[in-house]
């Protein structure tokens, strides 16, 4: 997702300042440390430096200006595989907010606004493809990243001389051996402090979890280490640290094995959240995990991990964080989802289809950060949404992007958005009940037809 | 610290000797059925066998009385039985039926049973430590003198709660007994690749409670120990480690092919140690039993376990009513 450049404040009493001159210009690469900009403060002029890294996509204020508010923006940064069109997009929410309500209640029904819809493409046309499953291109993703970076290195139950609980680390002890690939007693509170506290001293561990489920043994430093360190240390330690493993319901596993954790995560700052639908999104966002300097919780599914797609067959392939896919687009309702919640979302806009409904697929992939311009822009669109994840209806995802398109898009909306989620219950284990719990396609199908009051 | 141990086999009468038996042998061809019943997919899901650890909940059980607790993780089949829960519920629960013992709801790792004072069937590892000494916690303080048995793996006992438990229990003198199953693996891993330590139960000597090793696979010695633990618990002095030394013959769950071992280590388990062959021989050779005494034993086990897959299989399943009900009792 862009990152806005904000005017920085440079001096402990510093509203506003000049924008003296630029030392960068739009398409520029940058990487954190490189200066910027030439910043007159109240006080002296001063050097700007860039904190994170990217392509300079577009610059909002012109060198000379006067006057310019602590906290503006003052740029648009692109990271990895954006194009400028995205630094407009994210440009863009100032004046839509301030312009939409009064354009748009004539206008939303009767003629929809025509917003075109960012394409995002994870890759060229024309790249060569190769078939993998999930599993395949998770434990690709991981080894990639150990081959490129000897301070990386896999803990967790089971994932060496087993091979791995659901073998996503199958064949790794042996590539890398027992130093970087390593097998942890039944201790997850203990392994998860240990591996963020060597993340603070300059390694980069991925901690594979057996199950999420298990991940609420070590939640305390999930939460008030990994995600709260570079906070409390003013920026000068973090936690390059994935935390991944299966999420979310198997299958008659029961109560305690069957959750999906992404909203709980999702509310953290100081987190990144991620969940991959298919081996390419998992392979892309798993690498983009590993460089990342920050905690990332990678959220998988066992459900999918033996399922096969298309993956780039290229020397690097990465998505980025905070770019949602439009998965299949459609004019009459947009569907947002994540995870496996896609097989769901991707069903029922077949059977819509058949109704003639022409439903438009957003899988998020990635929940913080999330990309709600591209959620906004399909909903400007289509005037109608529903959210599909598997998890409780309470706090969910889905509860959240509603907010925001209430927030920043009411007067496109042509109904309100419909929230699919799992039932509100612990999940039961007998299988005519477990069906109920679940969600399910149809029930994606009848909200949509809701929402497009058919 | 350790208690001393019986130096001979205690006296015990035919009556008894066969009631073990019994009670082994109907664990062992519950199970049986399970993986069966597993195999024909009318069981789901994880389902964690205990066949070869027979003897540790039975001689626990004959050192138990009316109205101790018992708590412990989702291998817990043989835990069920022994207290005296139906095995047509507990099997019905393992196919999800409506005659299970939580109406289907819960599945083989989660099943309770007030009435026999069995308090679950938890699937996160060691998590039945701490609820195990809360049991204790209850007991003391309604002064009951009850006593409980928290049973966990040895994968378990490397979980930080288990010390958190153990602190509490010697500080507050709960009466609860710590039984660590050992059977030498914990999922593929074994004792040695996950401590250094060279006793599990020694580890309590850090809080001051006492332990001792036992003989899993003989039922005699585990009763033996059992009521060394009970009295200790029983009389006010505090918790007991009982490390049981016992072993798994199947895969730690039916989709374990368990490469972690080897077939021959395996068998040499069956043939030299099994639990329920060492009374079988004691039986015999003491003239306590006849051949067709056993057989006799046999053929009714057998009966009973083919009723309650015939119970599992007939139950209907839960009504659709009950996705929805004991969420929350009445306020
Ligand atoms: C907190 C937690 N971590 C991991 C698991 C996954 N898991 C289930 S059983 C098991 C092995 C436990 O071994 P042990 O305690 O020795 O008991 P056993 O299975 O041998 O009876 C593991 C790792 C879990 N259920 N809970
Ligand atoms: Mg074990």
């Amino acid at each position: 997702m862009a990152i806005e450049i904000l005017m920085p404040a440079l001096s402990p009493t510093m509203e506003e300042g000049t924008l003296a001159k630029w030392l960068v210009k739009e398409g520029d690469t940058v990487s954190s440390g490189d200066i910027l900009a030439e910043i007159e403060t109240d006080k002296a002029t001063m050097e700007f430096e860039a904190v994170d890294e990217g392509v300079i996509g577009k610059i909002l204020i012109a060198e000379g200006t006067e006057g310019v508010k602590v906290n503006v923006a003052i740029a648009v940064l692109l990271e990895d595989g954006e194009d400028a069109s995205a630094a407009v997009a994210s440009s863009a929410p100032a004046e839509t907010a301030t312009a939409a309500p009064a354009a748009a209640p004539a206008a939303s029904s009767a003629a929809p606004v025509a917003v075109s819809v960012p394409q995002s493409p994870d890759w060229p046309e024309g790249t060569k493809m190769k078939q993998m499953t999930v599993r395949e291109a998770l434990r690709e993703g991981m080894s990639e990243e150990m081959r490129a970076d000897e301070t990386v290195y896999l803990m967790g139950e089971e994932v060496g001389e087993y091979q791995g609980a659901y073998k996503i680390s199958q064949g790794m002890l042996d590539e890398f051996g027992a130093k970087r690939v390593v097998d942890t007693p039944i201790t997850e509170l203990g392994f998860a402090g240990i591996a963020v506290g060597s993340a603070m001293a300059g390694l980069r561990p991925i901690v594979e979890f057996m199950t999420f489920n298990f991940a609420l043994q070590a939640m305390d430093h999930i939460i008030n280490s990994a995600a709260k360190t570079l906070y409390m240390s003013g920026g000068q330690m973090g936690a390059p640290i994935v935390f991944r493993g299966p999420n979310g319901a198997a299958a008659r596993v029961g109560a305690q094995h069957s959750q999906d954790f992404a909203a709980w995560f999702m509310q953290i700052p100081g987190l990144k959240v991620v969940m991959p639908y298919s081996a390419a999104d998992a392979k892309g966002l798993m690498k983009t995990a590993i460089r990342d300097n920050n905690p990332v919780i990678f959220l998988e599914n066992e459900i999918m991990y033996g399922k096969t797609f298309e993956v780039p067959d290229v020397e690097d392939f990465t998505i980025p964080f905070g770019k949602a896919k439009i998965e299949r687009e459609g004019s009459d309702v947009t569907i947002v989802t994540f995870g496996i919640g896609m097989t769901y979302a991707l069903a029922a806009a077949d059977k819509l289809a058949e109704d003639g409904i022409s439903a438009e697929v957003i899988n998020l992939r990635s929940l913080r950060p999330m990309d709600t311009e591209t959620i906004l822009a399909s909903v400007r669109k289509t005037n109608r949404c529903v959210t599909v994840e598997e998890g409780w209806p309470q706090g969910s995802v889905g509860g959240y992007i509603s907010g925001v398109i209430m927030q920043e898009a009411f007067d496109y909306l042509d109904a309100p958005v419909i929230t699919c989620t799992g039932k509100d219950v612990p999940m039961p284990y007998a299988a005519n009940l477990e069906k109920h719990a679940l969600l399910t396609a149809d029930e994606v199908v009848e909200a949509c037809k809701k929402v497009t009051y058919r | 610290m350790s208690a001393k141990k019986a130096d001979a086999k205690p006296n015990v009468s035919a009556e008894e000797l066969m009631g073990h038996y019994r009670e082994m042998l109907l664990i062992r061809r519950f199970e049986e059925k399970a993986g069966q019943l597993y195999g024909m997919g009318l069981i789901g899901g994880f389902c964690h066998l205990y066949i070869g650890q027979e003897a540790v909940v039975v001689g626990l059980e004959a050192a138990a009385e009316e109205g101790d607790k018992r708590v412990t993780s989702y291998r817990d089949h043989g835990h069920m039985l022994a207290c005296g829960m139906d095995p047509k519920g507990v099997m019905a629960e393992l196919t999800g039926r409506e005659g299970g013992y939580s109406r289907g709801k819960g599945g083989s790792m989660h099943m309770f049973s007030k009435e026999k004072h069995f308090y679950g069937g938890h699937g996160i590892v060691a998590a039945q430590v701490p609820l195990g000494a809360g049991l204790a916690f209850a007991d003391k303080y309604l002064d009951n003198k009850r006593v409980t048995f928290a049973y966990f793996g040895d994968g378990a006992a490397n979980q930080g709660q288990v010390y958190e438990a153990y602190n509490m229990a010697e500080l507050w003198d709960l009466p609860v007994v710590f039984v660590i199953e050992n059977n030498q693996y914990a999922m593929g891993m074994s004792v040695k690749r996950s401590t250094k330590s060279p006793s599990l139960w020694e580890r309590g000597a850090a809080y001051g409670i006492p332990g001792e090793e036992v003989d899993g696979m003989d039922v005699l010695a585990v009763k033996a120990a059992g009521e060394r633990a009970v009295a200790h618990c029983r009389s006010g002095e505090g918790p007991y480690i009982l490390e049981v030394k016992t072993y798994r013959y199947r895969g730690h769950s039916m989709s374990d092919p368990a490469k972690y071992r080897t077939r021959e280590e395996v068998q040499k388990m069956k043939d030299e140690r099994d639990p329920i062959e060492q009374v079988r021989d004691m039986l015999l050779t003491g003239k306590y039993a006849s051949e067709d005494d056993l057989k006799a034993i046999d053929k009714e086990i057998k009966a009973i376990v083919n009723e309650s897959a015939e119970f599992a299989k007939t139950s209907p399943e839960p009504d659709l009513s009950e996705l929805w009900t004991d969420i929350y009792t009445d306020a």
